[in-house]
């Protein structure tokens, strides 16, 4: 396998890069900066947790870099491409084959069942049915969901939605895998099997993932890097040293 | 997005709202109905009117005459052209060449005379037409007692009702109540009358006398005499209307056979007039031409002036009725629309609290990587299948309605002894304009939502709950 050498090839390429990046909203007479001159950059395949209390901004700064918000000010390039100049169509497009969406809510569509669920983005992809059939399937065998393929959002458990949600964000191999919050709604057990997924996606495909979350534990457990927010203001951003955890983690 | 992945979506989406969706697509469909019943109607009068036209014979028939004949002098057709001496006889080789021109149904003699008919002992005078079984056909013996001709040579009589009153007395004063047919049909059905006629006999062994002898001009090479005969015909029927009301007083009140009266070598004025030009054979005093569409009546009454006929033919009055038939249906139209408009705003309606529910559902599809047109797209397809399926159940209902109407206007024409009528038509582009009328005006209707759908921002659209 030649995943190694591609991974730390990829590394030395920016996946995303803000500068003075701002996200300003009105409410009534107030503006409220949800995200006030953010500068940062990540390079390709990194792991990044974006730690912050409720209200610091670091929603708003994921769906700048999912290409879901326009910014204010500054700009967001994310592989090259500056999304502030991306018209409606391109940042579908953007979405569509460079970002992989996972979100607290689950967000899976309750009338379809888990494959069409899945195969949603190839459909936007405009995908032949069989080859789209072929990629759910490998993707929901990828995540352990095979069995529950028929099933519907609402008969599955917490888990086993975020890993549904998980096969979707992978469906187009996309290069960028933003998740917020994605273990918010599940028990500790159930979000350890969630985040080692992710971890797994990250280094076996060198997919760069940014990760909101408000747990530090968590964060310390699996990101490389751990950038802090508050009030719409970049406070912190140091690695993860020396990735203790992660070594402990795969010893275990 | 693909169209069959668009589809698959849309049904989808419909199904989840069972209630509301059946409910807008109920409506869409008795708009349509209420579109299709209206035209439909406008289809079925105009049918109506129109196979009533052409059943009367009036606008697809010409009549031809030669221009030996004088009586209708003075008309411009006639002070022009060939010298009418030197014209041409109106004879069968005529008769024979006027058939074989293109569009032609058929041609035939017009024979008949005023003469003396014998009815249990009494003698009345009548006009006495011959017919062709083509005739059969036409609107004026639809309703008629009694039945058409059984053969082309058949010694049998149809009476126009008139002289069935005379035949038998009842001839009403004037503003009296008219006697009714069926009852005037009874006594005389099946009776014989005697008709007595001049009969052109041919000689062959013409008398000569010795003084026309030594002037060789005068001998005729044939000739004949004429002979009074008598002809016993069976009465089989007795027809309410006119058939040749289009002649004025030379229509016939008693019609026989045309071979039967062929035959029989009817002597008729012309004749006389042409003797020297026919000999024996017969000559007509004029010809019924019949062409296959109202419209190419022109074309043929041109092709038989060239032959040297005069022509004489009732203008095409069908065209000034579509036009009013096309005012009629406008009118149709936008009354059945009305409702249609109703029904697309039950589609708006729905749409847009399809919008609402599926807010969250929007914005996932976009936060994956669906685009506005998508988006739209698939709102449309929505918009665009209750549409199609309104359109087919309403173009079905509206057909039944019209069936019932129908039924139900003939039930009440029956019992004012008139003959039913059809006159509701569904024809098949009614269909299918209806149906795409109604996807068209889905279509509009989705317009609006499908665009306010596209625009939703995802952010926001993600957050509502």
């Amino acid at each position: 396998m030649t995943t190694a050498p591609a991974i730390s090839a990829a590394r030395e390429t920016t996946a995303i890069r803000s500068e003075s990046l701002c996200r300003y909203y009105r409410m009534g007479e107030n503006v409220i900066r949800a995200v006030d001159g953010i500068s940062l950059e990540i390079p390709s395949g990194e792991f990044v947790a974006l730690l912050g209390s409720s209200g610091s901004g670091k929603s708003s700064m994921l769906n700048l870099i999912a290409g879901l918000d326009r910014p204010t000010s500054g700009s967001v390039v994310v592989q090259e491409r500056d999304l502030a100049k991306l018209s409606r169509e391109e940042l579908a497009k953007y979405r569509l084959h460079v970002v992989g969406m996972v979100f607290q809510s689950f967000n899976l569509i309750p009338s379809m069942t888990i494959a069409e669920n899945v195969e949603l983005p190839l459909r936007f992809a405009e995908v032949e049915r069989s080859r789209r059939e072929a990629l759910a399937m490998e993707a929901l065998e990828r995540v352990g969901l095979r069995a529950r393929i028929h099933h519907r959002p609402t008969e599955l458990s917490g888990g086993e939605q975020q890993r549904a949600a998980l096969a979707r964000a992978l469906i187009n191999r996309p290069q960028l895998l933003l998740a917020d919050e994605p273990t918010g709604n599940l028990d500790s057990h159930t979000g350890i099997e969630i985040m080692d997924l992710i971890r797994e996606f990250n280094q076996q495909m060198g997919m760069t993932v940014v990760m909101v979350t408000h747990e530090r534990a968590l964060a310390e457990r699996y990101a490389e890097r751990m950038i802090s927010l508050a009030d719409g203001k970049l406070v912190d951003d140091r690695p993860n040293t020396p990735l203790a955890g992660r070594t402990r983690e795969a010893q275990s | 997005m693909k169209i069959s992945d668009l589809s698959e979506l849309a049904v989808r989406n419909l199904r989840e709202s069972v209630l509301r969706n059946s409910l807008t697509t109920v409506g869409i469909s008795v708009g349509v109905a209420s579109l299709v019943a209206m035209l439909s109607l406008g289809t079925g009068l105009q049918q109506l009117f129109t196979r009533r036209l052409e059943k009367s014979g009036l606008f697809d028939t010409i009549v031809v005459s030669s221009r030996r004949e004088m009586r209708g002098m003075g008309r411009d057709s006639e002070r022009t052209g060939v010298n009418p001496a030197e014209s041409r006889v109106l004879d069968e080789p005529a008769r024979r060449e006027m058939e074989k021109l293109a569009n032609v149904v058929e041609a035939y003699p017009d024979i008949r005379l005023q003469t003396e008919l014998r009815f249990e002992d009494k003698p009345h005078l009548t006009m006495v037409s011959a017919l062709p079984q083509s005739a059969k056909s036409n609107d004026a013996f639809d309703d008629m007692q009694g039945s058409f001709f059984s053969s082309e040579i058949a010694p049998e009589a149809i009476l126009q009702k008139s002289f069935a009153e005379e035949l038998l007395g009842k001839t009403p004063a004037l503003g009296a109540p008219e006697p009714n047919v069926a009852d005037l049909a009874k006594p005389l059905l099946g009776k014989e009358l005697t008709m007595v006629y001049p009969q052109r006999e041919a000689v062959s062994q013409p008398p000569l006398r010795p003084s026309d002898v030594a002037s060789s001009e005068n001998v005729a090479a044939e000739s004949y005499s004429v002979v009074s005969r008598e002809q016993k015909l069976k009465i089989v029927g007795v027809s309410d209307l006119d058939p040749e009301s289009m002649r004025g007083p030379m229509r016939g009140k008693l019609f026989i056979p045309l071979k039967l009266a062929e035959n029989l070598h009817i002597m008729q004025a012309a004749d006389l007039r042409d003797i020297a030009h026919s000999g024996d054979a017969a000559v007509y005093g004029s010809i019924s031409v019949r062409v296959k569409d109202p419209s190419q009546v022109k074309g043929v009454e041109d092709a038989i002036k060239s032959m040297g006929f005069s022509t004489f033919s009732i203008l095409d009055a069908s065209r000034s009725m579509q036009q009013v038939f096309k005012v009629l249906f406008a009118f149709l139209g936008i009354f059945g629309s009305l409702a249609l408009t109703v029904a697309s705003i039950g589609i708006v309606n729905t749409l847009v609290m399809a919008i609402l529910e599926r807010r969250r559902e929007i914005g996932i599809m976009k936060a994956i990587g669906a685009s506005d047109a998508d988006v739209k797209k698939l709102f449309f397809a929505e918009a665009g299948a209750m549409g199609i399926l309104g359109g087919i159940v309403g173009v079905v209902f509206g057909w039944a309605i019209g069936q019932v109407i129908n039924f139900g206007t003939n039930i009440y024409l029956r019992r004012q002894s008139i003959p039913p009528e059809h006159f509701w038509a569904v024809p098949w582009w009614l269909a299918v304009f209806a149906v795409v009328f109604a996807v068209i005006v889905s279509l509009v209707s989705g317009l609006y939502p499908a665009t306010r759908a596209a625009r939703l921002d995802p952010v926001q659209a993600l957050r509502y709950e």
